[in-house]
């Protein structure tokens, strides 16, 4: 252990690796991807895009961390951003203030994370029903909210959110960017990381040594809600109009996607923000890297999918334990017990 | 059951041999799939307006997407003896007994907008759009704006593998197949949403020099162009001149950007399917003229020098 | 019925791994008909032997030989084949299967290619007659007790192999009756011919079931006796490779307790169905030792008490002051710590760090906005490691691959960093080595001098013996009886519950120890 900076860095090197061959994959495909132009205020650009359209993925990945962290699963957020992209339209579109209607979207996510986090942690449902619950019944409310059309709004301080710049910088990019930082900083520089790990690794034993795990349970889901109606302000904002049908559609398994492809495993325990992050921008740079490539739509989700099937398949236990041996041929003493631990791992992960 | 379907044949009898019922005393069942888009509630405001007119009685029922509901609606719209049934269906199978019903109790059966897989005689005619004429009308819009120049297109598809997709697609390389001076470059799928349309249009200015080897837009539908339009812009071109966008549905919003000079046609799906539909039962019941078994909507064409203003606000109150 | 040829035999096997030497120039025999015990501290080498011989692991050096025939089983399936079966703690079998789906795993009787399940029902049946076992073959074996799947394992392990039994602590998770039920079974296969292989942690098990005793100590063999004649203290000291100081049967010196503040009383609490109302005064430096069977309601008055479950009447007081605990939480800002009986499942984090898991219960209790730095972290880690001598290479290794005594020392930091006025401490010894065992009954009397007061609950009557200055005695979800100072020994503690007991039906309660599980018939 040198430094948790520098452990941090460790962590992440194989997600840093997927995405810089990924961009050099892209690069090889469409000559002009890395070149970055400034034109109408903003920068402009094949990354600049993948930033950009990675947003509401990686905001959704932030909650989600936190959410699989504590061997929970939130299928709803997809669900939530429609919701809190109709609530922002209707609101927006009824001579609300921005702030008023910002504030108040972001409420409602808050709102239908607490939802779920009740069902989770009082009721004791298992999260992947719970949150169901909200993914199916979502959609539903947001529909209720528009009535069923696709609700436009003209508000320009709205639409900068989605489709603004600030310093040239696209606005969403921003957003991600901060709330990341902030969550982590929240999450590393206080215990919450801890306890929330210990909650994801064995939720009795921190209840037995005293961790709330119900508020903490709460908290995380609201967070995750929370990610959700920015990403659904974002989404909406983007396209001036809230589409309850379709904003956010199949993002939650993004999201999760973007959570393991960063390294975090769906049982739980330590989870590193940075990681999904990262998960996000790779996921994003296949989308746009099957775009600017021109092959027929037919192709995009097989090619999305192998892609991703060698990247699990890199960071999997299986192909850790085959490095290792590599590193450590037979002679060279690890300083761990003799009994080999991905073995163990695998049998502890069997038995959960 | 069958003592009900003795029933309702004998009340149906009854209204047979009343003599032919007029268009104005008229009691007509309407199943409709839901509210899923606003197209879909245009289509009920207009149902209810077409029958309003013509002084129909209509009973709707909203399935909510589940086929069992339109079957039960339809069961029950039987059993009130109604003259006529209007159904727009869900799924496309599983509708050979419920109209096998409808047709002993010698109740005419109009398909609205979908087709379904049972023998056409179990229904009296469908109404519909041909989606393959939708684009080719797009097409032949194109290749009429740009005459003799060179003009790369871009093209958003629907969602892959969907029906609208393949047969948008095809409607619009025929029209424009033997002008070569039109290519379609790039074709990517915008999953007939506004988010990917943008997105994806994003890719396509990248990909073609900034846009400038884009001469035209082509989507399958008006949301896909909306977001493509927005895309256009961010990229400092001009949608509507540096790069012609041609969509299709004409939902009002589309109507809105060819106000603005910002989208140049779009080919109408039209909502109005029952109006057609009351044409046909209304010539049937009378003197029991038997309509042909598809009746094509009109695919029209509108342009920025249709008052795009005016059609926008109108469509506005259809509940799109 | 003990034959002189040995019908197991390894010479000098030896095992490393990356390096380090976990079993060196091993001699292990077992003779047909007899059982016999495996015993060391953990890390001995118990696990290595056994996994040598069936064939989990490849041994790097030495001879075994079945039956005179030198063997080199490839895998566990190729050692069953031979005639070496397995049974293991936790048993390997599959709860989502049938008890018969489980017996002919892998080798299920076909007709027409097709699995025919009536004969494997049917033969299941019969296998378990032999065992004594009259339970539904078609139900799935999950509803049944830990005892029954350990027989079904054992009836498994015997069916396909039926030479040699190899028993990895079968008994840890069973309680009396229950190890009375397996012990008459492995009579009956001794009987049989078959030769057995015992792991086990108890001392009382070893003289009552095994023939001889091979005990091994940092991967070498130190010595293999017949029980007869063998006393626990030269036993013990074989373990340990020196003499055992008297520690285990140091008598607490009885503390004036007129003289030192209550901690904390409770009055009449009860939980429908848990336990019976009680009433408990806790001083500061004194160990209340709670004896009981299994079941008799021991750990459910410690959850009352520490706010797991709510009792349904009753109060408590904490320094004379109404307490209500809604959760564990309540009771430790309260200054109350609790060390659960079941390590795994309600302790350590297990793939926390041993730093982490000691700071854990002190950062929750502070609240997640006041973290303890990484610099405090260390140096509480540190200090405890040093003080309960944890044996890690690192503070930093997750807690899982510790082993089970330095992981409840790591549990005991764990409580002893929130500085608690009371600890309840849940079986602290069961399942953890010899060395790790004293080394915590040194520590109970000596966080008791230093003012703490400590509730133990423990099977093993000599341990609370030694460090207890009072015993309360439970029987049938019922306080039913106190020792005080002076007049506690194993003797008077069993008299006490077999007292409290109708008709000494010692048993039932045990039986009820069971609760939900099926009950061996």
């Amino acid at each position: 252990m040198t430094g948790p900076g520098l452990s941090t860095f460790r962590r992440i090197l194989p997600q840093l690796v997927a995405l810089v061959v990924i961009l050099a994959l892209n690069t090889a495909i469409a000559p002009g991807f890395l070149d970055i132009a400034y034109a109408n205020g903003r920068l402009y650009g094949s990354l600049i895009d993948i930033l950009n359209r990675g947003a509401p993925v990686a905001l959704l990945a932030i909650g989600m961390t936190l959410v699989i962290a504590t061997r929970g699963i939130d299928l709803s957020v997809g669900a939530v951003m429609a919701i809190a992209g109709a609530v922002a339209a209707a609101l927006i579109t009824s001579d609300h203030s921005l702030a008023v209607t910002v504030l108040a979207t972001l409420g409602v996510g808050i709102l239908c994370g607490l939802w779920n986090g009740a069902l989770v942690a009082f009721l004791g449902i298992q999260p992947i029903i719970a949150t169901l619950i909200l993914m199916v019944a979502g959609r539903g409310i947001a529909q209720l909210v528009t009535e069923g059309v696709i609700l436009t709004f003209n508000d320009p301080g709205l639409i900068f959110i989605g489709s603004g710049s600030l310093a040239s910088v696209p606005f969403p990019v921003i957003l991600w960017v901060f709330l990341g930082i902030v969550v982590s900083l929240l999450f590393r520089s206080t215990a919450l990381g801890l306890l929330v790990e210990a909650i994801g690794i064995n939720r009795r034993a921190s209840s037995l040594a005293g961790i709330g795990t119900s508020a903490l349970l709460l908290a995380v889901y609201a967070a995750s809600g929370l990610c959700a109606a920015v990403a659904g302000i974002v989404a909406a904002a983007d396209i001036r109009g809230a589409d309850a049908n379709n904003a956010g559609l199949w993002l939650e398994l993004d999201a999760i996607l973007a959570v393991v492809v960063g390294g975090n495993s769906l049982m739980g325990g330590r989870f590193s923000i940075a990681g999904s992050l990262i998960g996000a921008m790779i996921i994003q740079s296949v989308n746009t890297g099957i775009l600017l490539a021109g092959f027929p739509p037919e192709f995009n989700l097989v090619i999305k999918a192998a892609i991703i099937v060698v990247i699990l398949v890199v960071q999997s236990p299986a192909s850790h334990t085959l490095f290792a041996y590599f590193k450590h041929r037979p002679g060279r003493a690890p300083d761990a017990a003799p009994a080999t631990p991905p073995a163990r791992e695998t049998g502890k992960e069997a038995a959960r | 059951m069958k003592i009900l379907k003795t029933l309702a044949g004998a009340v149906a009898l009854a209204g047979l041999m009343a003599g032919p019922a007029l268009a104005a005393d008229m009691t007509v069942g309407f199943s409709q799939i839901g509210s899923e888009s606003g197209w879909r509630a245009a289509e009920t405001t207009l149902t209810k307006e077409q029958a309003e007119k013509r002084g129909i009685d209509l009973k709707f029922a909203d399935a909510q997407q589940k086929q069992e509901n339109q079957i039960k609606a339809i069961r029950s719209f039987i059993a009130q003896g109604v003259d006529a049934i209007l159904l727009a269906p869900v799924v496309a199978t599983g509708w050979d007994q419920v109209l096998e019903e409808a047709k002993d109790a010698e109740i005419p059966v109009v398909l609205l907008d979908r087709q379904v897989d049972s023998s056409d005689d179990l229904y009296l005619t469908a109404v519909g759009s041909d989606l393959e004429h939708e684009g080719e009308v797009a097409g032949e819009w194109l290749v009429k704006e740009v005459g003799d120049k060179d003009c790369n297109i871009v093209e958003l598809q629907g969602t892959t593998g969907s029906s609208p997709a393949i047969k948008r697609k095809a409607g619009f390389e025929k029209a424009i197949s033997g002008h070569d001076n039109l290519k379609i470059v790039r074709s990517q799928t915008g999953d007939f949403t506004r988010t990917k349309g943008k997105e994806v249009m994003e890719s396509f200015l990248k990909a073609e020099n900034g846009g400038k080897n884009i001469c035209a837009l082509y989507a399958h539908n008006d949301d896909m162009a909306v977001g493509a339009i927005q895309a256009i812009k961010e990229a400092g071109l001009k949608p509507g001149s540096d790069i012609l966008v041609v969509s299709i549905d004409a939902v009002p919003d589309i109507f809105l950007a060819m106000q603005n000079g910002e989208a140049n046609a779009t080919v109408e799906l039209t909502p109005n399917m029952a109006g057609p539909a009351f044409d046909a039962l209304d010539a049937y019941l009378k003197d029991g003229t038997k309509p042909e078994k598809f009746i094509q909507t009109e695919s029209k064409l509108y342009t920025q020098s249709d008052d795009p203003k005016s059609i926008y606000e109108e469509k506005k109150n259809q509940g799109y | 019925m003990v034959k002189n040829e040995p019908l197991l035999r390894a010479d000098g096997v030896g095992k490393e791994f990356f390096g380090v030497t976990a079993l060196s120039n091993v001699d292990f025999e077992l003779l047909a008909g007899e059982i016999h015990a495996l015993v060391g501290e953990n890390g001995a080498g118990k696990s290595t032997l056994i996994k040598i011989l069936t064939g989990a692991y490849r041994r790097d050096r030495g001879r075994v030989c079945l039956d005179g025939v030198a063997v080199d089983p490839a895998d566990v399936k190729d050692a069953q084949a031979l005639g070496i079966g397995t049974v293991y703690q936790e048993v390997n079998l599959l709860p989502n299967l049938t008890v018969a789906e489980n017996l002919f795993l892998g080798r299920e009787p076909k007709r027409f290619g097709l699995t025919d399940r009536r004969e494997a029902n049917r033969r299941s049946r019969e296998i378990l007659d032999q065992y004594g076992l009259d339970i539904d073959v078609a139900a799935l074996l999950g509803t049944y007790s830990v005892a029954v799947r350990q027989i079904v394992a054992i009836a498994r392990a015997v069916d396909i192999s039926g030479k040699v039994l190899i028993l990895d602590e079968p008994t840890a998770s069973l309680d009396a009756a229950e190890v009375s039920r397996l012990f008459a079974i492995l009579q009956s296969l001794k009987g049989r011919g078959l030769g057995v292989v015992f792991i086990t942690h108890f001392f009382d098990q070893v003289y009552r079931i095994a023939d001889r005793v091979t005990i091994l100590r940092n991967g070498h063999k130190v010595a293999t006796r017949p029980l007869a004649g063998l006393d626990r203290l030269e036993l013990v000291s074989l373990m340990l490779g020196r003499e055992l100081k008297a520690e285990e049967e140091q008598r607490a010196e009885p503390p004036d307790l007129a003289t030192k503040p209550v901690v904390a009383s409770f009055k009449g609490l009860s939980k429908r169905g848990r336990i019976a109302p009680f009433d408990l005064e806790m001083r500061a430096g004194e160990v209340v030792g709670v004896a009981g069977l299994l079941g008799a309601g021991r750990t459910e008055s410690a959850e009352l008490m520490f706010g797991i479950h709510q009792p349904d009447h009753g109060t408590i007081e904490v320094d004379g002051k109404p307490a209500s605990f809604s959760s564990p939480r309540d009771a430790i800002s309260r200054g109350f710590g609790f060390c659960p009986e079941d390590r795994k499942q309600d302790g350590i984090i297990d793939d926390l760090s041993v730093r982490e898991n000691i700071i854990l219960a002190l950062q929750a209790r502070r609240g997640w906005a006041k973290p303890l730095s990484r610099k405090e972290q260390e140096a509480i880690a540190d200090r405890y490691i040093a003080a309960l001598d944890i044996r890690t290479s690192d503070r930093e290794k997750p807690i899982k691959f510790l082993s089970g005594g330095n992981q409840q020392k790591v549990i005991l930091a764990r409580w002893l960093a929130t500085d608690p006025r009371l600890l309840i401490l849940d079986e602290p010894t069961r399942g953890i080595d010899v060395g790790a065992h004293a080394e915590i009954i040194r520590l109970i009397g000596e966080l008791r001098e230093r003012g703490m007061s400590l509730l133990v609950i423990s099977s093993e009557l000599e341990e609370i013996v030694a460090y207890a200055t009072r015993v309360r005695v439970l029987a049938d979800r019922r306080h039913v009886g106190e020792l005080p100072a002076g007049e506690i020994t194993a003797d008077a503690i069993m008299r006490a519950i077999a007292a409290s007991e109708n008709h000494g039906a010692g048993e039932a309660a045990g039986q009820a120890a069971a609760g939900t599980r099926e009950s061996v018939a």
